[in-house]
Parts: C-alpha cells; sequence; structure tokens
C-alpha cells in the first residue's frame, strides 16, 4: 500500500463514518459538524484525485459559509428530537427505496454490469500529473472555451436566486427607523443647536 | 539567499535525510520563530498601545534579576497560564467545548504551509495556494462557534452568534479582493504574486489595487475579531464573549490562534500587495549593488511587523463599532467597493495599463 492508497482508505473510512453521523447523532449540532467533517474528507480524497481546486472551493463554500449559517440556525432553534424521530419507522422504506436506487445507478456505471467505462483508455491509464500541472488553470480555460454557455446559463439562474431570495425577505416597515450615516456626518452644529442668550436673572 | 554561509556537511547530511523528516523539520523551523513571535505580539501589544496611551506598559518581569524593560512578561503569562486548571462548566458539552480551542488554532497554523518566506522558501508551492489560504482562514471561524455553543453560556452564544455572521460577511469582500489581486498577477500560486510584483515599489499591487488593498486589510482586522470589528469579545457587553467559560491552556489557545491569525493576515498583504520579500528600492539607482536592491527575507519580515503594528495602533485609536454598522461596512460598501473595482481592473487590463502592460 502506498502513501497515496493509504490517504484514500483513510479519508473514505473518515467520510462514510462522517456521514453515518450525521443521520445517526442525536443532537442536530452533532449532525452538522458531522456534515463538516464530511465535507472536509470528501475534499481531501478529490485533493487525491488532483482537483485541487474544486477540493479548495469545496471547503471555502461549503465549510466556511453554508455550513456557518446552517450551524448557525440549528444552534439557534429549540428542536424536539424526539418528534423528529417519530416518522422514522414509517419513511425508512422509501428512504430504503432511494438508498437501492442510488447504489444500482453505482453499480451499473462503474460495476461489471453495465456500460463499461472503465475500458475506456483515458480512465484505464489516469497518470499522474506533473507538479507544474495546475488544475485551475485547467478548469478556466475549459469553462471559458467549450462550455462557456452553459456556465453563463447557470450564472445567471444564480443571480436569479439570489435576487428571488431577497425579495422574498424583503419586507418594507414603514415603522422602522433607520439611520444614515452619511447624514449623521454630514450634520452641521448649527442643524442641533441653539444658543438662547438669556439676561442673568436677579438674585433673590 | 544565505545558502552560502551554511557547510557542505550539513547540506549533505540534510540531503541524507528521509523526506518525511526534512518535512518535519521544516514545520519546526516555521512554527518556532512563529509561536515566539505570537507570544512577543502579545508583549508589544502591550507596550505599544502602553506607549499610545502615555503609560510603560510591562516593565518589571526579565531574566536572571535583570529587568529588560520586561521582555520576560510573554514568558512569564505563558508559564501561568500552562499551570492553572481548566474549567468545564457544568452541562458544557465536554468534548465540543475541548476541541473548539484546537479548531481555532489549527487553521491558524495550516495557513503558513503555503507562505513563501524568500525566493524559493517555502514549505510547499502550491498552485492554488491563495484558495488555500482563503478556506482556511474562512474555517477558523468554527472554534469560536462550537466554544460559543458547547460553554452552555448566554453570552458564549450570542458572541458566537456575531462572529459567525461577521466572518460570513466580510469574507465575500475578502474574496473579492483577492480576485483583484489574481487577475492583476495571472496566478493562484503566492510566489508568482510576489514575483509578478518584481521591479521596485511603483510595480507593488498597492498602488492599481488601492481600494482592494485596503478593503483585505479592514476585512482581515474584521476576520480576526480584533477591535474595532471585536464585537465577538464584546468585553463591555457580553462580558468576553465566546471564551468566557475557558480558563488555563484552553484560553490560552485561542489567544494564540488570534494572534497568529494577526501575524498571518499581515504575512499575506504584505506579500500580495507589497512585493513579500522583494526589496522597495530594486531598481533605484542609489541601491544598486548594495544590499538594499537584493531580495531578502528581512523585506519580508518588516513589511509583516509593520501591518501587525497598524492592527495594534488600531485598537488604540478606534472606538468599537456597533453591531449594525459592522455589517452595513461589510455588506453595503466593501462588497460594492471590490466589485466595482474588479471592472476598473477589467477596463485596466484591455487598456494594458500598471501591472498589465505588455
Amino acid at each position: 500500500m502506498t502513501f497515496i492508497d493509504f490517504n484514500f482508505y483513510l479519508f473514505a473510512t473518515l467520510l462514510i463514518v462522517a456521514a453515518l453521523g450525521v443521520i445517526t447523532a442525536r443532537n442536530p449540532v452533532h449532525s452538522a459538524l458531522s456534515l463538516v467533517l464530511a465535507f472536509f474528507a470528501c475534499s481531501a480524497l478529490w485533493i487525491l484525485l488532483e482537483a485541487e481546486f474544486l477540493a479548495i472551493v469545496l471547503v471555502l463554500v461549503y465549510v466556511g459559509a453554508v455550513m456557518v449559517l446552517f450551524l448557525f440556525v440549528v444552534m439557534m432553534l429549540d428542536i424536539n428530537i424526539e418528534q423528529m424521530r417519530k416518522g422514522f419507522v414509517r419513511y425508512l422504506p422509501i428512504g430504503a427505496l432511494i438508498a437501492l436506487i442510488l447504489a444500482a445507478q453505482m453499480i451499473w456505471v462503474v460495476g461489471p454490469v453495465g456500460p463499461d467505462v472503465l475500458a475506456d483508455d483515458s480512465l484505464q491509464q489516469a497518470v499522474r500529473h506533473d507538479a507544474d500541472y495546475s488544475n485551475t488553470k485547467e478548469l478556466g480555460r475549459i469553462l471559458y472555451t467549450q462550455y462557456v454557455l452553459p456556465f453563463e446559463i447557470a450564472s445567471v439562474i444564480l443571480l436569479v436566486a439570489i435576487v428571488a431570495a431577497i425579495s422574498l425577505t424583503l419586507r418594507r416597515r414603514p415603522k422602522t427607523k433607520y439611520q444614515t450615516p452619511g447624514k449623521q456626518i454630514k450634520v452641521k452644529r448649527n442643524d442641533r443647536l441653539r444658543i438662547v442668550k438669556m439676561d442673568a436673572e436677579a438674585k433673590e | 539567499m544565505m545558502i552560502e554561509f551554511i557547510p557542505e556537511s550539513l547540506i549533505t547530511f540534510w540531503n541524507w535525510l528521509p523526506v518525511y523528516i526534512q518535512i518535519v523539520a521544516k514545520i519546526v523551523l516555521i512554527l518556532v520563530p512563529l509561536m515566539l513571535s505570537v507570544a512577543y505580539v502579545t508583549y508589544a501589544e502591550r507596550k505599544v498601545i502602553g506607549a499610545m496611551q502615555v503609560r510603560i506598559g510591562p516593565n518589571r518581569v526579565g531574566f536572571f534579576g535583570f529587568r529588560l524593560w520586561g521582555l520576560g512578561q510573554p514568558i512569564a503569562d505563558a508559564l501561568k497560564l500552562m499551570m492553572k486548571e481548566v474549567i468545564l462548566p457544568t452541562k458544557a458539552n465536554k468534548f465540543l467545548f475541548l476541541t473548539a480551542p484546537v479548531l481555532s488554532i489549527a487553521p491558524a497554523l495550516a495557513a503558513w504551509a503555503v507562505i513563501p518566506f524568500d525566493r524559493g522558501m517555502a514549505l510547499t508551492e502550491i498552485n492554488a495556494g491563495l484558495l488555500y489560504v482563503l478556506a482556511l482562514t474562512s474555517i477558523g471561524v468554527y472554534g469560536v462557534i462550537i466554544a460559543g455553543w458547547a460553554s452552555n453560556s448566554k453570552y458564549a452564544i450570542l458572541s458566537a452568534l456575531r462572529a459567525g455572521a461577521q466572518i460570513v460577511a466580510y469574507e465575500i469582500a475578502m474574496g473579492f479582493a483577492l480576485v483583484g489581486v489574481l487577475m492583476a498577477s495571472g496566478s493562484l500560486n503566492l510566489s508568482d504574486i510576489v514575483e509578478a510584483q518584481a521591479g521596485g515599489m511603483g510595480n507593488w499591487f498597492v498602488w492599481p489595487l488601492l481600494p482592494l488593498f485596503f478593503v483585505y486589510f479592514i476585512s482581515g482586522v474584521a476576520e480576526t475579531n480584533r477591535a474595532p470589528f471585536d464585537v465577538a469579545e464584546g468585553e463591555s457587553e457580553i462580558v468576553a464573549g465566546f471564551h468566557v467559560e475557558y480558563s488555563g491552556m484552553a484560553f490560552a489557545i485561542f489567544f494564540l490562534a488570534e494572534y497568529a491569525n494577526i501575524i498571518l493576515i499581515s504575512a499575506l498583504t504584505s506579500l500580495m500587495f507589497l512585493g513579500g520579500w522583494l526589496s522597495p528600492f530594486e531598481s533605484m539607482a542609489f541601491a544598486q549593488g548594495s544590499f538594499l536592491a537584493e531580495t531578502s527575507m528581512l523585506w519580508f519580515f518588516g513589511k509583516t511587523a509593520f501591518f501587525i503594528f497598524c492592527f495594534l495602533w488600531f485598537r488604540a485609536t478606534f472606538p468599537r463599532y456597533r453591531y449594525d454598522q459592522i455589517m452595513r461596512l461589510g455588506w453595503k460598501v466593501f462588497i460594492p467597493v471590490t466589485i466595482v473595482w474588479i471592472f476598473v481592473e477589467a477596463v485596466m487590463s484591455v487598456m494594458q495599463w500598471g501591472p498589465w502592460a505588455v
């Protein structure tokens, strides 16, 4: 077993354990943290596949931003775990069916029954690239040439989603008082302050 | 490089060592000075802020009966914190409570793996170095969030929520600022980014990317939860925030992580905007032939030290931001500024100005 193989099995085991942790942990915060660990193990596996850009972006986007917000919400909610577990037996058959379909698809693609993808020469001899190979550069080149239209369409869809999310949560609340820092800074003494001259009052 | 001063036998011995021992030795060579500088940044902070507030600062603890301007203070503090008991609050989640400090210091130290100190002097030179650093600085927030949640304390959870929202907000601006840097250098590799700024002070990215430089550094201050963005600590409102329940070494590790992050952000700013190890007088006539024109680690350390000083200076100068103003600055000021400047950069690159000149 080479060092790379060792790493693969280490992170693959970690990934499976973490994924099991996501669905078995009693505490939702533990579940969310297990998911973070799963993302990490997954990104380590992607680095082994020389996809360093995707691996780091996975950590950056999912671990660094999405899961932070997720944890944020989970910590704020008082989730009743017992109630969440109630439907477990009822939904078990559907869950098992979906798992079975997923497994069958995977076996179909890489297993011995379906189309023989692994027979493809380029996959058979997946040679290691040189040290100066940049996965980021390759990815950028292909995204902006061959797949430029799908890429742009995907980004426009994401933009629409952002606009939609913001417009869903945007409520006009006319009673709320806002401060405008620009106005606060621009304010002059004479706008706020009035000096009143008064005669001294007579001593009693 | 100082390689000519090293005796031949030492180099043969080094080459004879197995690779993994070489790597471990390099890690030790980076981390031990880093930890020492963390200790002395705390001392520098107390001295600098003391001077700015017309106080003396620590000046009692020295070595072997000599006071030495209080230089023994960080060592004494470290020893004291190591001796103290780590108290576990009742009903705290023990495992997460003790994991949180580790989670906050691990990314702060791991990011140093890609920092180049001089030409060819880095632990690893990975092609996606910039992304790696950005990813690691963004996961430092887990330490804070988990600490806040696991200590089963109201103040701590309030601080965790503040820190979470703040870091997510500033990370976007930070990421966009880095997009500007990589547009100018055409590379994600930190060494290549520095080399792209060669040719004296005028070629540093700080000039064509001036707004991004400010956005990056200020976001860095916010990302490390330092004053004036230290609402996560907010000692006047929520006692000490996420580490209110921590004591002894567990508390000290949060402190180490904070200062390691300060040094990291300073080092990154000097690498990406001020030409890292490049000399400012590279192409100037008076410096030719002297050490002033040469690239050296000392330039890098000097620039980093300047930014660390800025961190301390900010803390002594600015009052703490109000929370809604922090959010406004992050979302409504910094993000539009960076987006506009990325467009300006695109125009500059088409017109072949600045770093895009052929």
